[in-house]
């Protein structure tokens, strides 16, 4: 279990809607926090504590920049899940494909009543 | 590819236990509702083409249980079950779902809800899997990752670790 455990923590992470709202706007590129707070309508401290966890788990990383600090997306931390969520995906995908042809056929059943 | 390949399942992670499906068919739900709770049509499509579907089990009442089971290619035997919660008829159906290649399958198993809401002659479905705690959601994934870790593994990602 502990060699997959960071990835389900960066699950953990990602799964929070307001981590999310984050993460999409970081995909934009490096924003310092007040950006951050503006963006989300949260105060401040509930930002850095979205902006903790995220750093925790490697989605987010940090720099200083004079006297700010700049948050930018690290997407390799995400990977896993992205890949995750599309692999399972993609099984489902094909799953419901077959469901498709099934349907056909009772479709066809009906109109031939 | 077909005119069916195009239309997708999406998945999503509304909050940190819960996994949703969504997909659209082009059929009446009465129909969708058919191919997902007769034992003989869930045999043609569950096996999402990585192996044989070996076991398809159906008690359809509330109360009753379920299993299914595939030999997957180059994976195995794979098995999952559960019980029927509610049935709402082309509506509405909740079901535990436990998988077996985990320990304490039971104390583990997720709830699934699956509504089906048609519109013009189309049917929404969307399947809500709900896990009881983060560690069986972190079961859950973690017994997918370890096999989509291998490359060669790729189309058995799903199988592996949840596929219903």
């Amino acid at each position: 279990m502990a060699r997959a455990a960071t990835t389900a923590d960066a699950f953990n992470a990602v799964a929070e809607p307001r981590r999310r709202q984050i993460l999409d706007v970081l995909a934009g590129g490096e924003r310092p926090v007040n950006d951050l707070v503006a963006h989300l309508g949260l105060a401040q401290p509930l930002v850095s504590k979205h902006l903790r966890v995220l750093r925790e788990v490697g989605a987010v990383e940090v720099r200083g920049d004079g006297r700010r600090r700049l948050y930018r997306l690290n997407g390799a931390a995400l990977k896993p899940i992205h890949d995750w969520v599309q692999g399972y995906e993609e099984t489902w995908s094909e799953r419901f494909e077959q469901l498709d042809v099934v349907l056909g056929e009772l479709n066809e059943e009906e109109e031939g009543r | 590819m077909t005119v069916a390949g195009s239309r997708k399942a999406t998945v999503t992670l509304p909050s940190d236990t819960q996994i949703l499906i969504t997909r659209e068919f082009h059929a009446p739900k009465e129909l969708v509702w058919k191919a997902w709770t007769t034992p003989e049509l869930v045999r043609r499509w569950w096996h999402a083409n990585r192996g044989e579907m070996t076991v398809c089990e159906i008690d359809f009442r509330v109360g009753g249980k379920w299993r299914y089971a595939m030999h997957a290619e180059g994976f195995g035997e794979v098995g999952f079950h559960g019980e029927y919660r509610e049935i709402e008829p082309f509506e509405r159906l909740v079901s535990t779902e436990a998988y077996e290649g985990i320990p304490d399958a039971d104390a583990h198993a997720a709830v699934d809800t699956l509504t089906l809401t048609e519109l013009d002659g189309r049917t929404l479905m969307t399947v809500l899997v709900e896990h009881p705690t983060k560690e069986g959601r972190d079961m859950h994934i973690e017994s997918g990752m370890e096999d989509g870790m291998q490359d060669a593994m790729n189309l058995l990602e799903g199988v592996a670790a949840e596929l219903r």
